[in-house]
């Protein structure tokens, strides 16, 4: 199990990091929530791998439990990267309407201009 | 518990609502709020400041958690200089951007604003670690909003660029206090600091992965030369008022790194050995070097002050990256000066812009342009750091901190060339600006100003910010004395440790 996390962390990071250095603003964006994605199971695996595990609390018996701060940590990262998506989809979505190009970058004539 | 302590996180939370929900509609209303809660923050941050003067530290902690389970927020010498930093500078900022007529010019602003101030208050008062990603979460979005207000095409995408590369910071930020968190089981900063110490040798590679992945993402916040390519496009296009709150900004990875390097990864840590020599300070002192090259080459007024507030945050980190309490200190009063120098230049910039346009080239003299042009000198000289003013003072103190170093030759010279080329590319824009204005063949432009507008209004705010800095030359012994006890006390942080943690033994 360890390999298989350590492996979907790796490559989530890997195509992440690819799809950034695209000139696009989708692949951009997706590639950012992959990244996020890479993170949160990341997370997960920071408490630990644990099989069967109970959760912290047990009714029946004394027994060891599964770290529960990486839950919360990984649930506060998931509220926090689907508001961000958003917000970046939102703003590509406007720059893309007002200069009728998804590219990313800005190019030399728009840079010199006077400002909007 | 002392309850005065969550109030600059409070008040702005419950004061944005209120203004997105209540006043929605009605300008006035809105205004009158925004700047009620920004001069309530300054007298809470006041009196916040006041009791943490005898170096005293405070502790507060949220739902009666104790230390290391709960989310404290920790008030000491520093946190408590940065937030009545951030509240004044909030304030001035707020009656700029109210004179100048920006908060009209699309929704929301003085919402987002708010929500902007919550964010750096609860970054600087926070003693958890991923409470502070959360609190750099909500600065950050609230700043997503206010950087694109008003709209506009080139906003847009500078936009973009902006938002994207925060949130690879962002992401950035969670794997390193995920990796921290693996090998430590806390991140609670107190508690860090005594795990950090004690931890075995087996565990110092990862510890010290995460240490770099933690210090890289300040750099990004901080605009530390290879991270800092998103700052010049986002402050050169941010509306002006914003680009002045931003000028604070970039402090909060300073001061980050400021806490994190002395508290958890001190100098006695072996995982952190050599990061802030080896790495911080030529990193450093090529940005001063980049962004004094940036001023000299800029082509319009957004850029060349961007580039200026490069220039001292690299002279800031060099300051840091020194890691010795009298370069703390210098560093603390040159927080000081440089915020309130960078929001004076970024709002004399705007009442430039909105009179003759962004270009760095003649144009026929604008209106009051004996006054702007008096204001943009006092100003260049402030940030360029030629006497009399304090960032005279502020450059002096952290050349003499940097005396006993091995690279003093090379820290001198950067720092005086640096500050040189910026005086040339300053003295090359207001040329090209006030004086050449005269020789232009256009007819001078009209010069009363728009009607309706409270033009008296961005004056006061602009002078408020000279006389800010002025002030902090005239009392720069108190200042600096004040200084030199707050990098004392994150020298030592027995008193900072014993304060949060203290609560688990009761």
């Amino acid at each position: 199990m360890e390999l298989l996390v350590a492996s979907a962390v790796g490559i989530l990071t890997a195509a992440g990091i690819y799809l950034i250095l695209r000139q696009r603003t989708f692949p951009v964006i997706l590639g950012l929530s992959l990244l996020s994605y890479a993170v949160n199971v990341f997370l997960f695996a920071t408490g630990r791998l644990a099989v069967g595990a109970p959760p912290v609390l047990n009714k029946y018996k004394e027994v060891a439990y599964t770290d529960p701060l990486p839950q919360a940590l990984v649930l506060t990262a998931i509220v926090i990267s689907f508001g961000m998506t958003a917000v970046v989809v939102m703003i590509a979505l406007a720059s893309y309407l007002s200069s009728k190009t998804d590219k990313i970058n800005m190019t030399e004539e728009q840079t010199a201009g006077d400002d909007a | 518990m002392n309850h005065l302590l969550i109030a600059p996180v409070v008040l702005p939370a419950l004061a944005a609502p209120f203004i997105t929900m209540v006043t929605r509609h009605h300008m006035d209303l809105t205004r009158v709020f925004s700047v009620a809660a920004s001069v309530l923050m300054v007298i809470f941050t006041l009196a916040l400041g006041w009791q943490a003067a005898d170096g005293t530290v405070q502790v507060y902690e949220l739902g009666d958690w104790q230390a290391p389970f709960g989310i404290v927020l920790v008030l000491d010498r520093l946190s408590a200089m940065m937030i009545v930093l951030t509240a004044v500078l909030g304030l001035i900022v707020n009656l700029y951007a109210i004179g100048s007529g920006w908060d009209a010019r699309g929704k929301n602003f003085h919402a987002l604003f708010q929500f902007q101030l919550m964010g750096i208050q609860g970054a600087f008062l926070t003693g958890d670690a991923f409470n502070l990603f959360v609190f750099f979460e909500v600065l950050l979005i609230a700043s997503y909003g206010l950087m694109i207000h008003g709209g506009g095409t080139k906003r847009f995408q500078a936009g973009v660029q902006y938002v994207v590369y925060n949130l690879l910071g962002s992401t950035l930020f969670l794997f390193a206090l995920g990796t921290i968190y693996s090998v430590t089981g806390t991140l609670n900063m107190a508690d860090l600091a005594v795990k950090v110490v004690e931890l075995s040798p087996d565990n110092t590679a990862l510890i010290r992965v995460g240490a770099i992945m933690l210090l890289l993402v300040f750099a990004i916040k901080a605009a530390l030369l290879p991270l800092h390519f998103w700052l010049p496009a986002s402050y050169a296009y941010a509306p002006a008022p914003v680009a002045a709150l931003f000028a604070i900004m970039t402090k909060v990875g300073a001061y980050a790194i400021l806490r994190f390097y002395t508290l958890v990864f001190g100098p006695e840590v072996d995982a952190a050995a050599g990061l802030g020599g080896d790495w911080l300070l030529p990193a450093a002192l090529l940005t001063l070097g980049a962004g004094a090259v940036g001023v000299l080459g800029a082509r319009d007024i957004g850029r060349l002050i961007a580039y200026g507030a490069i220039t001292s945050m690299g002279t800031l980190l060099t300051a840091v990256a020194l890691f010795t309490p009298e370069a703390a200190a210098a560093a603390l009063y040159y927080t000081v000066h440089s915020t309130l120098a960078a929001a004076l230049l970024f709002l004399i910039s705007d009442l430039v812009i909105e009179r003759r346009g962004v270009e760095i080239s003649p144009k026929a003299p604008m209106a009051q342009n004996g006054l702007i042009s008096a204001m943009f000198f006092v100003a260049a000289i402030a940030l360029a750091g030629m006497p009399p003013l304090s960032g005279f003072l502020g450059k002096l103190l952290v050349m003499d901190a940097a005396r006993d170093h091995d690279m003093v030759w090379t820290i001198w010279a950067v720092i005086l060339g640096g500050s040189l080329v910026t005086i040339l590319g300053l003295a090359r824009a207001g040329t090209l600006i006030f004086w050449k204005a005269y020789d232009a063949d256009t007819k001078p432009s009209d010069t009363t100003d728009e009607a309706g507008r409270p033009a008296a209004l961005p004056f006061v705010a602009t002078f408020a910010l000279i006389a800010g800095l002025v002030a902090l030359t005239l009392f720069a012994g108190p200042m600096s004395s004040y200084a030199q006890a707050t990098a004392e006390q994150l020298f030592t942080p027995t008193a900072y440790l014993e304060t949060v943690l203290g609560g688990a033994a009761k």
